[in-house]
Formats: C-alpha cells, structure tokens, sequence
C-alpha cells in the first residue's frame, strides 16, 4: 500500500488562555489515504477546525507529529510551511473569503501566478459550472457562486489536498448540493484528497470515511463502502 | 499585470480620498522644501553673482580726509586685490512737492568713468558728464519712488549749500541692495536716497581736493580679512578714520544675509511639520486598510504567498501615495519657487536671477517624504507580518477590552454608554490615540506657526513705536555736535520736546570673541528713546559701566561683574577694559548702551551729541520740515511715525513683516 498523505501520531494541540487550557485536539492518531474524501462531523468546539489547520500548515500542533506524505510538518520553518501551502494545499472556507476587489478570474489567478503546474483559471471556473461569470466581482454573485469560486481557486493550483471548513455552512440546501458536487467532480477528476468539515450529517453519505469527533478525539469512525452522489443528498 | 497590482489600482481608486488627501500633505512638506531651499538657493547665487559683476567689495572704510596717495599704500597691503577711493557724504534733499525732509549718501563717481569696485548697474540713463556739475545718478528705488526719470530734478544741501541737480541715470548697486536712512528703523525710499555724482563737483564741494573719505577694498582670495582690517584702521587713523569692516558689517550685506536666512529657516520649520503629519496619516490610513482587509491578509497567507510579498503589495499602496505627493509638490515647489524668487528678487531690486538647479533638494525632499512615510508605514506592516494566516480565516475575534478602573467603580453611572465606548476605545488603541492627538497638535501647529510670525511681528512693531523708540523725529548731523545744539533744535517751530543722543562706534572684546557694535549714550530716564526690555519695562541705565543686550553677553560669555575690552573707534581711539553692569533681554539685536554723561566721561570729551530726538506737534510738521532743512549741519531726518506708516500701508510690494524684521539687526 502507498503512503497515507497524511499521518498523525498523539496530535496534541492545547490552547491557553489566561487560566484556562483548552485541549482542542487530544492524543489524535490518524492515517488518510490518497484520493479518499473524508468528512469530520462532531459538536461545536470538538477540535474539527483545529486538526484542518494543522494539516493545511495554518497552525502548529503543541505535540505529537503529523506528516504530509513523508514530509514532517511539525518540523517545518514558517518558510517552507508557506511553501508547502503553496504547492501542496487547496483551502474552501465557509465565508468564501474572495478578495472583494477582484474578479472571479482575478480571485483564482491569485493562485494560479504563484502555483507550480496550475490549470488555467478559465478552466478552472468551468469545473464548477462558472465560465460565464468569470468576470463578475464577487459583490455580483450569489454565495454559492462565491463558493464555487472558492472550489475553483483552491484546485487551480492542482493541490494534493483540499481542506474545506464548513464549505456549504453559509448556504441553502440546493445550493450546497452543488457545492459539494463541485467538490466530488474535483475528486474525481484529478483524484484530490478531499477533507470537508461539516455539521450537515448527511453530507457523511458521500464520503469514503467519516470521522466523528468529541473532546478534540475521534470518537468512532465509519466507512462507507459506496460513495453516495451529491445529487441524492438531500436536506 | 500582476493580480495583486490590480487590487493595488482598485483599492487606490477605492480610496482616492484619503490617498489624495495623504498625498496632499507629503506634497507640503516636498513643495515646501523645494520652495524655501530653491528660492534660498536662487537668491544665494543671484547675490554672489550680482556681486561678482559689479564688483562688490570686502572691506570698508571711512575716513575724515585721507590724501589720495595713500591708496598705493592701501594697495601695499598683503591680501589687497583692488582699491577704490571716494568721497561718501550724507546730504539733506529739497524736492519739489515733497515737503518731508528726505536725505541721502552721496556717493563720488571716479571722473575716469572707470569704477573698480561696487559698480553701477544702469538701470537707464547714462553716467554725469564730465563738466556737467548738476548731472547725477540716483537709485532706482528711490527714483520709483517718486516717479522720477531722467531730467527730473531736486535740490540738495552739500557742506550747507543749496545745490540743483538733475537726473541724468537710475542705477542699482551691489553696495546698496538695501538701504536705510540714519537713524531711521527700517527704509522709506521717497525719503532716502543714494545720489552718485562726479567725484570732481563732490570733492569741490566738501573740499576734499585729492582727497578721499571712503575705502572700498577688494581682498584676494584667502587673503586675511582681520588683518586687511587692522592694517587699513592704522593707515587710516592719522586722517579721521573710522574702523575699517567686512561685508558682515555692511548693512545692505547684512540685512541681505539676514532675509535670506529667514527663507532657510522656513525650510528648516514647514517642512518637518508636514512630514510628521504626513507620517502620522499614511499610519492612521495604513492601519486602517490593513485592520479591514484581515481576512484577505490571512488569506493571501492561507494560498502561499509570503509574508515578504504581502508587505510588499501594501508598501506599494504607500509608494504610490508618496510618489504622487512628491510629484505633486515637486512641480508645486517648484513653480512656487520661481515665482518667490522673481517676487524677492523684484523686493531687493536684483538687476537679473539666476534660478539655481537643485536637483538634490528634490532628492532630499523625496527620501526624506519616503523615510516619513516608511515610519509611518512601520507598525502598520509589521501587524502585516504578525498576522497568522489561522486567525485570519475566522471572523475577527472579539477585541480585548479592559475595564478602566477597578471593577468597584461603575463608570456607567458617571458617563453615558456611548461615552464609555469612546474612552473605552481611546483607551484600547493609545498608541492610535497618542498619534491622532499629536496629528492634530501638528496640523494646528503648522496654522500657528504661520499666524505667530505675523503676531509677533505685530507685536515687535507696538513695542518699538509705542514703547522704546517713541520720538516723531531724530535730526542726525554730519559730525557729531556741542550738546547745546539740543537746545537750539527744542527752539524749532513744532518741537515738543528734545533729547540727545550720542553715538560711538567700537570694537567689543572678551576673550577671542569680537564684535562690531554701536555703543549709544542717553540720559538715565530717557522719556522719547527709551530702553525696553522682553518683559516691556523701561530699563534705566546706570549711572557708569556699560548694559550690553542679553544676547551680545551671550555672545562673548560675559555678565554683570564681567569686564570687556572696548576699542573706541572714534576720537582718541583709545582701548579701554569696561565693566559691564547690566545686561538688557531686548529684542533689537545686539548693542552697547550707556548713560550719556558716562559715555562721555569714557570718550574723554565735552557734552555732544550725534543726533537729537524729537517729540514734534502734529499741526506744526510743515514749519518743523522747512526750518529742519535750513541747518546746515544736519546729515539727515529720521522720520519714526512717518516711516512706520508708509511702510504699513498695504499696497506695498512685500508684507511689512520683511522690513520690521530688519530691526534684529545689529545696529
Ligand atoms: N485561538 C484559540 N485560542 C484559544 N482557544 C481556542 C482557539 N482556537 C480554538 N480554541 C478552542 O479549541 C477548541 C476547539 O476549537 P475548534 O475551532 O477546533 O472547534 P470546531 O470543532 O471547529 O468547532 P466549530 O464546529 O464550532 O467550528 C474550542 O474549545 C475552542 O474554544
Ligand atoms: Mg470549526
């Protein structure tokens, strides 16, 4: 069997405020293989956000370690973890976060002009069904678009990864549908390991694994042995 | 084009506003730079210039009556490059329709035609011919004045004869830039003027033949300037000579220097002020910008890019800020800059400008908006490179706020809510607070600075006119005169009250330090020319020793107790150590001042006076006027109230603030 793209040993990450340590992520051991779509559910404060920035290099984990292939990430100087974020990680946020001041194309050739071997933004808006809104500032589009431009940012660099926080949280039911079939498109096309954080549990349908998460652990993991198709969600 | 150099264009036409308005005041602080040092500049070159032309002299002297065949020993003197001997008198003027007595320098013209030093810059007009012994040439000022061109005509009193003369040319002189009639605070040039005239007629006139009365030397270069001086006080001395000074002493050189130090103040006052403010508003904006666009920060950080590249982008929101400003008040400054040169050089009557090219003030001006701007900028980029692209994906966190006092204290009960907020945010941000406090403390600072000029130039004037120097009139002579002329001039038609008036030039000395400076004699309770210091108290003088000005003792390092060495200039010349009893925090520049009586009994002579001051009856100046102009021995008129209202009156080229300023000058 190939390397996991990711693996996590006692993943530790604690955070002090005043008094008060938090343990938001506690003793996490975790493999994920190649081209896999996991999604994480679990109750607000669980830890779910915390694991993704780590393994996105947003965050430094307080012990433990987590490698990305054979890279060990808890190593890395701010530099090469900025690199790694470059050349490695696509990110979909749940506010969007477009840059306000540029186009949809403008958004994702942000990506594009720093990325090693990028498709180019026109393509990239049209994996998710938005060629003809290429030149629409975000302020014109509807959330979902903005969320669809977001996917198209985050794979226009052709990432190993594509870590998404609650990317269908700001969105109706319809329209997240589309989101994440953007999102399983992606997956399938150019096989990205795909994590998605969720509080949509029937999002879990579609996934290959599904974490659960409580206490900053993972309480139980599922498998599903067929993937659902976006188009049967409903919610 | 780079996407983030797009963003970099809409979020400068986002906030054109405030990036206009930063540029605005980076382009003061350029424009004000470019404008005092580029005029400073100008004027500097155009004086050196004006001078190198006309052949303005290094060192001068006067004499009583010193043979022509001493300028070949002058000459003999090591450093002397060239000489020029001539006969320099003060005269009344009588001039048709204008019933103020007016006087002037007469000035001789070498018969040769050759003038070495000091020439004339021929306005119009021609020099005298030889043989035309009412042929003369006048300043232009004066001839502006009173709309004088050639042919015009006016009478003068020369060693107490009545004499016509003509105008035959309008001329300027490096020597006399700026001119100023004895006794008089600051010029009045329909009532002073400089007459040049053939040095034959002039020399007939005081019976000066083969004689000459002033010196004008030019000196070598590197030659010793001190010692050309005290060679020439010793050949002079046998013939009445009066100490011989540089340029420093030269009152046109010297008011010069003086107004165009003020213009180099300027650069060295706006600018920085504006700078400040500049480098607090691209903070303030900077901030702001990078305060709202967290998230995109984050962002950029979150998709790779470095926190190197990410300053860079916002450092090139600044750049451009500081372009555009530099731009702006280069051309501003510039454009300025031409026009306060012509505008001065019309003021000190410059025959022709030379604009200076100063390409490095345009860099000094540039790096030092860029350094404001980059200080500015500092704090604000480093919160750039803080920033962790983690924080910056979530909404921004509540700020941390803190309560003000202890927790037993409900400041809600005190303030309303929105008031608290207010200072519950002043008190969040301090450093913000801190500098917006002080951005404003600048910017009003700019308005006050400028406003207090004009105030305490008002204020300089109410205290000369109305305090110190209160006489209508001082009656300056030729030579200096038994005291009981004092009587004879309180007999004049209109005279109210007469006080003397003794003035001796010396050489004051403490240690190295040596000054040219007036020591002036007046009764103890002097009631028209009085003595006023910075606290607007009469001062009395002491009965001996000598009160000096607070800045002159700071100057040689002396105080009350201290003795100084005094050359007197004048009569036995003698050298004498005087105590100094008093120093007087004053704002008329630097002086000696005495009691009357013992300023005689130091010169070793009878009472005399070198001028009388006058308080005149408003209703009977005419008949004061015309008798005044039948003494014979009177070298000229000062007109305090006169002048003092002319030169207020508005339609005159320059602001009187440039002609009281004078007044700080060295007497
Ligand atoms: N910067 C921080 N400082 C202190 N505590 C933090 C910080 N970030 C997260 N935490 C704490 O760590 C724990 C885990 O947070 P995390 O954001 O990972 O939860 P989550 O599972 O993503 O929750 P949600 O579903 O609400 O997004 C929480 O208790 C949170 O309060
Ligand atoms: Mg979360």
């Amino acid at each position: 069997m190939s390397v996991p793209v990711f693996t996590a040993k006692a993943l530790t990450k604690i955070y002090v405020s005043g008094e008060v340590m938090v343990h938001a992520l506690n003793e996490v051991d975790l493999d994920i293989p190649e081209k896999e779509v996991v999604v994480l559910l679990g109750p607000s404060g669980s830890g779910k956000t915390t694991l993704l920035n780590i393994m996105g290099g947003l965050d430094r984990p307080t012990s433990g370690r987590l490698f990305f292939r054979d890279l060990d990430l808890t190593d890395l100087e701010d530099r090469e973890l900025t690199k790694y974020r470059r050349d490695h990680v696509g990110f979909v946020f749940q506010f969007y976060n477009l840059v306000p001041s540029l186009t949809a194309y403008e958004n994702v050739a942000l990506v594009t002009e720093v990325a090693k071997n990028p498709m180019r933004p026109a393509d990239a808006l049209a994996l998710v069904g938005l060629e003809a809104r290429m030149h629409h500032f975000p302020a014109q589009l509807s959330g979902g678009e903005q969320q669809r431009v977001a996917i198209a940012r985050a794979i226009a660099k052709r990432p190993a990864v594509l870590l998404c926080d609650e990317p269908t949280g700001a969105l109706d039911s319809k329209t997240g549908i589309r989101v994440i079939e953007a999102l399983l498109g992606v997956n399938r096309q150019l096989g990205t390991t795909t994590v998605i954080i969720t509080h949509n549990a029937s999002i879990q349908e579609v996934a290959d694994r599904v974490l659960f998460f409580a206490d900053g652990r993972i309480s139980r993991i599922r498998t599903n042995e067929a993937r659902r198709e976006a188009a049967e969600l409903t919610w | 084009m780079k996407v983030l150099d797009i963003k970099l264009l809409r979020d400068v036409r986002r906030l054109w506003a405030q990036v206009l308005a930063v540029a605005l005041v980076v382009g003061g602080g350029v424009a004000t730079l470019v404008l005092a040092v580029g005029s400073h500049r100008s004027l500097e070159e155009t004086r050196i210039a004006y001078y190198e032309r006309y052949g303005f002299a290094d060192v001068f002297a006067q004499a009583k009556r010193a043979p022509k065949a001493l300028t070949d020993r002058i000459g003999e003197i090591p450093g002397v490059a060239a000489i020029d001997t001539r006969i320099a008198k003060p005269a009344l003027l009588d001039i048709p329709g204008f019933s103020a007595p007016a006087s002037a320098q007469f000035v001789s013209l070498a018969d040769t035609g050759e003038q070495h030093l000091n020439r004339l810059y021929m306005r119009s007009g021609r020099f005298p011919a030889p043989g035309r012994t009412e042929e003369v040439v006048v300043n232009e000022p004066f001839a502006r004045a009173h709309g004088f061109v050639e042919g015009a005509r006016f009478s003068a009193i020369l060693n107490g004869r009545k004499r016509e003369l003509v105008i035959v040319g309008i001329a300027l002189s490096p020597e006399f830039v700026y001119t100023v009639g004895p006794g008089d605070l600051m010029p009045d040039d329909r009532r002073y003027a400089i007459v040049w005239m053939s040095e034959k007629v002039l020399s007939a006139a005081y019976d000066l033949d083969g004689a000459f009365s002033a010196v004008a030397v030019k000196l070598q270069p590197g030659a010793s300037e001190r010692d050309v001086v005290r060679r020439l006080d010793a050949l002079l001395d046998p013939y009445g000579g009066q100490a011989a000074h540089g340029r420093k002493d030269q009152t046109s050189h010297a008011w010069l220097d003086h107004e165009l130090d003020m213009l180099n103040n300027m650069s060295r006052t706006l600018p920085p002020i504006f700078l400040l403010v500049a480098a607090f508003l691209v903070n303030l904006t900077l901030t702001r910008l990078v305060a709202l666009e967290r998230e995109q920060i984050g962002l950029l950080k979150a998709l790779g890019y470095s926190d190197g590249s990410i300053v860079l982008h916002y450092f090139k929101f600044v750049a451009f800020i500081v372009v555009v400003g530099i731009v702006l008040g280069g051309i501003v400054g510039t454009w300025l800059g031409l026009h306060v040169t012509a505008l001065f050089g019309d003021f000190f009557h410059f025959p022709f400008l030379v604009f200076a090219k100063a390409p490095d003030v345009y860099l000094t001006a540039g790096a030092l908006s860029a350094a404001a701007a980059a200080i500015g900028a500092f704090r604000a980029l480093r919160e750039v490179v803080k920033l962790p692209p983690a924080v910056a994906m979530q909404a921004p966190a509540p700020p941390v706020y803190r309560r003000l006092l202890s927790a037993r204290i409900q400041l809600d009960r005190i303030v309303s809510q929105p008031t608290l907020m207010m200072i519950r945010n002043i008190a969040r941000h301090p450093v913000r607070a801190f500098f917006t406090a002080l951005g404003m403390a600048l910017a009003t600072a700019i308005l006050v600075v400028s406003l207090f000029t004009r105030d305490s130039m008002e204020h300089l004037t109410d205290v000369t006119y109305f305090l110190a120097d209160r006489q209508d009139a001082t009656i300056g002579f030729a030579e200096k005169r038994i005291a009981n002329v004092v009587e004879q001039v309180s007999r004049l038609p209109g005279v109210l009250a007469a006080e003397p008036f003794r003035e001796v030039p010396v050489r004051i000395r403490h240690g190295n330090v040596e000054r040219r400076i007036v020591i002036s004699g007046r009764p103890a309770a002097a009631h028209l020319r009085r003595i006023i210091d910075v606290e607007l108290r009469p001062v009395i003088l002491p009965e001996t020793g000598l009160a000096i000005s607070g800045m002159l003792a700071h100057i040689l390092g002396v105080g009350p107790g201290d003795s100084v060495e005094v050359d007197l200039l004048e009569g036995a010349r003698r050298s004498v150590t005087v105590p100094v009893v008093a120093t007087v925090e004053d704002y008329f520049g630097i002086r000696g001042m005495m009691e009357i009586e013992a300023l005689h009994k130091l010169m070793r002579e009878a009472p005399v006076v070198t001028s009388v001051n006058l308080s005149l009856d408003e209703n009977r100046t005419e008949d004061f006027y015309t008798a005044v102009k039948s003494i014979p021995t009177v070298g000229g008129v000062a007109l305090q109230r006169v002048s003092w209202r002319t030169s207020a009156r508005p339609s005159r080229c320059s602001s009187p603030r440039w002609r009281v300023s004078t007044r700080a000058l060295p007497a």
